[in-house]
């Protein structure tokens, strides 16, 4: 058990939250953090299906990775993700109608997800499985607290709402908030915080 | 022995045996499931028809009061003739045709409603949705508006009850016929408050697109709703 958790492997859990976040220092899966922000709750969806997605093909790829072809490793690991999205979307479909019609465009979305396939190519190939799989749950939590944060601000200061709950009443839509350019103003707020405070540890 | 993993009959072999399995997996997952993704859909499709009558039962009564409201599924064309007296859930959105028009003949409240399927385009991908309309076959009793890819807090609220309210009781054409049910620029109903409703300020494209989808519905069912209104007066 204590092998399970040891410290290299706590730090490969924890370094993409802070220090090597896949989105404010990789810069990777922008594109579905500025297209699902709008509002809080696709936001919270998205990055908990990256995590699960990330993780699972994390361990798929791990496991057959002495026996990839170098130059087809790419291709193989696209096929490993589109299948199991399209298998959980399938499943989705037969078991929670509601979530998959809620989860409609974002699941396509998930494939396209450059952190996925940064993730299998820089890790997935080299290490073990369970290593694969805490590096893959702890990049998707480090993409969803990202998308978490901004959906929850331009929700709040386009609509609002939180969750589609009424914060403040009569609040005027401000469509200067849902557009995608402020996505990209407010993650590039965020990647500056988090750079500073970077910045302050390691002086200490 | 080991493999040379990186020889081209290797590189071929293992690609093949991919796609093999890949497609042998996806294969039978949708054939296992397509049961109850059939009937999920079939459901789903019976709770926006029931949605657009403001009903909205629980999950697993949907079948039920479905089978109560709604009591035939006619098939009609542009010109108001009835082409099939059954039949009319079984045509999908993309079969929706000028010779394939469905007609839901409800009973609630005690009343005669007839639900009008429509289909259109907005900003990203298709809209769609359920129009009932009253006896009088002129106003609208209510409506519900489904999307496939609108903007997520400005196109998305289409599918709102904030929204599809708006429609209640307005005229599918006013009195004059100058203007058609639609949606305008938020503030600037004024012009005809029978038959127009308000946007969404930042979801201009969207709004306009639902506007064609119910010009275009109300255009195709004129014919036939014409007729059901003059064996009324009759």
């Amino acid at each position: 058990m204590s092998q399970l958790f040891s410290k290299a492997n706590r730090q490969v859990f924890a370094a993409p939250l802070g220090i090597d976040n896949p989105v404010l220092v990789q810069v990777l899966g922008i594109c579905s953090a500025l297209a699902v922000t709008a509002k809080l709750e696709p936001a919270i969806v998205m990055g908990l299906s990256v995590t699960v997605i990330t993780a699972f093909a994390n361990v798929i790829i791990s496991l057959i990775r002495k026996t990839i072809p170098l130059r087809i490793r790419i291709i193989i690991q696209l096929v490993v993700v589109a299948t199991l999205v399209t298998i959980v979307s399938m499943v989705l479909k037969a078991f929670a109608y509601d979530v998959s019609v809620q989860l409609s465009v974002y699941v396509g979305l998930i494939i396209t997800n450059c952190i996925l396939m940064g993730r299998l190519e820089a890790f997935a190939m080299q290490n073990g499985p369970w290593p694969s799989f805490l590096d893959g749950v702890g990049s998707g939590l480090g993409y969803a607290y990202i998308l978490v944060i901004i959906g929850a601000a331009r929700e709040f200061f386009g609509a609002g709402t939180l969750l589609d709950i009424t914060i403040i009443p009569g609040y005027p839509t401000n469509g200067m908030m849902v557009t995608p350019a402020m996505a990209m103003i407010l993650l590039g707020c965020v990647v500056w915080a988090h750079r500073a405070i970077l910045k302050e540890d390691t002086k200490k | 022995m080991k493999l040379n993993t990186n020889s081209n009959s290797y590189t071929i072999l293992y690609a093949c045996g991919v796609v093999v399995v890949v497609a042998f997996l996806l294969a039978t997952v949708s054939q296992v499931l397509k049961p109850a993704i059939t009937a999920n859909e079939r459901i789903d499709t019976k709770k926006q028809i029931l949605s657009s009558l403001h009903l909205k039962p629980a999950q697993a009564e949907v079948e039920d009061v479905y089978a109560s409201v709604v009591t035939s599924a006619i098939i009609v064309d542009t010109a108001g003739t009835v082409v099939d007296t059954t039949g009319g859930f079984e045509v999908k959105r993309k079969e929706i045709s000028d010779t394939c028009l469905p007609v839901f003949i409800c009973q609630t409240n005690d009343a005669t409603k007839y639900v009008l399927p429509m289909v259109g385009k907005g900003l990203w991908g298709g809209i769609w949705g359920y129009m009932a309309v009253n006896a009088d076959c002129e106003t609208v009793y209510g409506i519900y508006f489904g999307h496939e890819s609108e903007t997520a807090g400005l196109g998305a609220l289409i599918a709102t009850d904030d929204f599809s309210n708006q429609f209640v009781g307005k005229r599918l054409t006013s009195a004059d016929a100058s203007h058609a049910l639609s949606v305008v620029k938020n503030g600037s109903k004024k012009d005809d408050e029978t038959t127009q409703c308000d946007g969404i300020s930042g979801a201009t494209l969207t709004g306009n697109g639902v506007s064609d989808m119910l010009q275009s519905t109300v255009a195709k069912y004129k014919n036939y709703l014409l007729n059901l209104k003059n064996n009324e007066t009759k």
